[in-house]
Parts: C-alpha cells; structure tokens; sequence
C-alpha cells in the first residue's frame, strides 16, 4: 500500500499546535525556575558539614530521581487529592516537574560546588566575609559557570519532559498533536510536525544556553 | 602598652596528631617577623590559626589585647558567634600561597570586594582605594584584568593589595612566593619590602632564607609544633644556638 503524505490537515490545526508548544515553554520555565532554587538549596544541604541537612537532602534527591517521572505525575495528580491535596492539572505538574527537575539540579549543583577550591573559600573569610557573603559574591557564580553545559542539558531534558503532562490532559504540545492526529487520521504528518517543533526549540535552548556560557566565560 | 599579638601556649591537634604543642609569641605594632622551619614544623598552622582559618584547642590568641576565636572564662572555653569571627579576620590580612584570587572579578573587583562587603563603602570609594592599592603594587594598568590574563607574580600582588587595602592590623604571608616561578619570586618580595619600610606589621612564613635574614627584624624557628628558636635574624643565620636550626640552615639555600 502506499501512503501519500498530506499535511493540510496538520496546517489547518497548526495553530493548535503552537499553543500546546507555548504552554510547553511555559511549564518547562516554571519548572526549572523553581527546580533551580530547590536544587541550590539542596545542594548546599548535600555538601553541609550537618549530617540533620546532608540526611534530608540526601533523601530527597534519592527518593525523587529514582521514581520515574511519569509515576510522579500520575501520583501528585490522583493521590494526592486523596490526600487532601487539591491541585488543578497544570499547578499539579509544574510542581512535580519542579521537584523532579529540583533532584537532579541538585546533583548537578553539588558537582559544581565540590569542584570550587577551598582556597577561594579561605580567600573569602581571610577579607572578614560570612559564610552567607561568600555564597552569594563567589561560591555561587563560579559554580554557576561551571555547571552551565550541564544545566543547558538538564533544561532541554526538562522541555521534553513536559510531554508527559499530555497524560493528565495537559494541553500541551503533545497532547495537541495526539488530539489532532485522531481528529484528522494523519498520524504520520501530524507527529513528523510535532517532532520538528520538539527538535527546534530545543536547538534554539541549545544555542540561548551557548551564548549564556559565552557572556559569563571568565576572560583568560 | 599591650603588644599587638600575643600568642599563649597555643596547642592544635587533627586528630590525634598534635602539630602546634605549645607556643608562645608575643609581638610589637611594627614588627616584621620571619617564622622559618622545614615542612611540617607547624608554621603555617600557626598562621592560619591567627586569623581563625584553622580552630585551634588550647590556648590563647589576642591581637590589640582582644581574645581572637573563642571566649574563655575559667576553664570554660566557647567559640565566638561566626559574625564576630569574621569582624576579628579582617584585623588581619592574609596572602596565601595559591594567591586565591576569585578567577570571575577583575584584579580591582577582587580587591573592591572586601571593601565593599566588610567595611560598607560605597562602590566609588571602593574602586578609589583599590586603584591607590594596585597602583602601589604597581599594577593600576592591569585593573581590568582578569586574574587568568595575569601572571602568577601579578595574580600574587593583586591578592596582596587586596588583603592590604582592608587596613589590617597584621599582615600573614603563607609561603607567598613557593608558587611562583623564579624569575616572579622578587617583584612580590619588593613588594613586601615595601610593606616593611612602611611599618606594617608582618607574619612571614617563607622559604626565602636571604629574604627573611634582610627584611626581618626577628625570625621564628619552627621544629615539631614548638618554638625552637627566636632572635635577631643576624645572630640566628650566622650563629645558630640550636643544632636543629644549624641543620636546618645547612639543607637550605640562602641565595
């Protein structure tokens, strides 16, 4: 049998398509947003001399990056409301990709901060600055800088990821497509489309993040 | 007048190792003191427990009369709340032997830092003083330079003036030159000579034999966590009392 391809159908809902992709973006911006300041401050709990912040922190990022991601999503929307927790679809899965996200910056993080010398610390204090002060003024931009490809990653990571609110009817990209595809039975075109949007926004990440790690390169 | 450091049967263990058992210095304001000694004398232990970088167990450190690290009543003995130890490091200046300059500020930013952060100054004034400081280690035209772009013997000046320009009491040199490449080592101990004529008051630990015999106006031999000898760096290079500092002097170069 041949099969002629026809993406009119596909155009005709194209804008469809580009709705589900923005409300992608925004989810996977949240997310990380959000996952970043939850992975900061885990990392500094992983990384502490205090083994009652080492052990909670520890917990977490094990609990969490062991559970695979759909899991997560399909627990915090149908058991929490159980569990006396009432979330809508979109606010239940931009808090479970936050926490997700949050486990694996974490580690990304931690990596980041063990990989700083501990003379730049003892520089920090030699000058009368608080620990507080030398987080933020130079263990946090170096880390930062450091950690940048891999959080460039971990980003794109998070943008895919979004595709799974599909399953709890998140109107989002894929969710968009598949509601297309069954609508219109141009399987092939409809998820050949879905794909390339997938693909270039993901090279468009890749390339903000490139330019990102450009700007902030310590000049040598 | 109450000396400007004094130093009162100062102990430091890890562990089980004792490396400091017992020292006593006490210093004038003025006073540039060589601490000399093979590797693992506990010299630069020392230094670093002076400005609270290493806890110490034992003991006592007072710079201008105040108790530096811990507060003791009795036999009662209590580490100082964290922000009150930091107000007391930035009595002294250090400079270390990596440099340890932040590798994402400017050569002035680094040297902004502290003035900015710990004495509250506004960002002009900051860059005013840090420009008089780099100036006068003689690398003003490098201000905007990353300590990456610089060479070691610059990075090393910069962190001297960035130590420096927050006016401490005391300055501790930790083995400032051990990292530097031969031909670097003279353009920072010009520098520290010029400290001296100033009157700063220094802490130098250093492998500089003929540096510290010409700009000390007393050395410390360190052996095996104590004191093994002190004086007038004429009498302790030419005419050693101990045979440990004897030896020493002996496997050292003195060029």
């Amino acid at each position: 049998m041949t099969y002629s391809l026809n993406f009119a159908a596909v155009w005709r809902s194209f804008d469809l398509l580009l709705q589900g992709l923005s409300l992608s973006l925004g989810l996977a911006v949240v997310a990380i947003v959000v996952g970043c300041m939850i992975g900061l401050i885990t990392a500094f709990g992983l990384v502490s001399k205090s083994v009652a912040l080492r052990r909670p922190a520890g917990f977490y990022v094990t609990a969490i990056r062991n559970t695979p991601i759909l899991v997560l999503v399909l627990f915090s929307y149908f058991a929490l409301p159980q569990l006396g927790v009432r979330l809508g679809k979109i606010e239940s899965f931009v808090l479970t990709l936050a926490i997700y996200s949050g486990a694996y910056l974490a580690e990304v993080f931690r990596g980041g901060l063990i990989a700083i010398p501990p003379g730049q610390r003892e520089a920090g204090l030699a000058i009368g600055l608080t620990e507080m002060q030398i987080r933020t003024s130079i263990t946090i931009p170096l880390m930062l800088r450091s950690v940048l490809p891999s959080l460039g990653s971990t980003m794109i990571s998070l943008f895919k990821d979004t595709s799974l609110a599909a399953a709890i009817a998140v109107p989002e990209l894929t969710f968009e497509a598949r509601k297309i595809n069954v609508e219109s039975f141009r399987v092939i075109e409809t998820w050949i489309v879905a794909s390339c949007l997938y693909v270039a926004t993901c090279s468009l990440l890749a390339a903000l993040m490139r330019r990102v790690e450009r700007r902030l390169a310590v000049p040598r | 007048m109450t000396n400007l450091l004094e130093i009162r049967d100062l102990h430091k263990r890890y562990g089980a190792v004792e490396v400091l058992k017992g020292v006593d210095c006490s210093m004038r304001q003025g006073e540039v003191i060589s601490i000399i000694g093979s590797s693992g004398s506990g010299k630069t232990t020392m230094l670093r427990c002076i400005n609270m970088l290493e806890e110490f167990q034992g003991g006592t450190i007072a710079i201008d009369g105040q108790e530096i690290g811990y507060e003791t009543a009795g036999d009662a003995r209590r580490r100082k709340p964290e922000r009150e130890i930091a107000r007391q490091r930035a009595l002294t200046g250090m400079a270390f032997q990596q440099f340890n300059l932040f590798p994402h500020m400017t050569a002035a930013a680094n040297v902004m830092l502290g003035l900015v952060k710990v004495k509250k100054m506004s960002r002009d004034e900051a860059r005013g003083l840090a420009e008089k400081w780099l100036d006068r280690v003689g690398l003003l035209s490098r201000k905007d330079h990353y300590p990456g772009q610089l060479s070691g013997g610059q990075q090393q000046r910069v962190a001297i003036a960035r130590a420096i320009a927050m006016n401490p009491k005391l300055m501790l040199f930790d083995e400032v030159t051990s990292a530097l490449d031969p031909e670097l080592v003279n353009e920072v101990l010009q520098v520290i000579k010029g400290l001296a004529d100033d009157g700063m008051s220094m802490l130098i630990v250093t492998h500089e034999m003929r540096f510290a015999y010409e700009v000390s106006s007393r050395v410390i031999f360190m052996n095996q966590g104590r004191i093994a000898e002190e004086g007038d760096p004429r009498e302790m290079f030419l005419k050693p009392r101990t045979e440990r500092l004897a030896e020493f002097l002996k496997t050292s170069t003195f060029n």
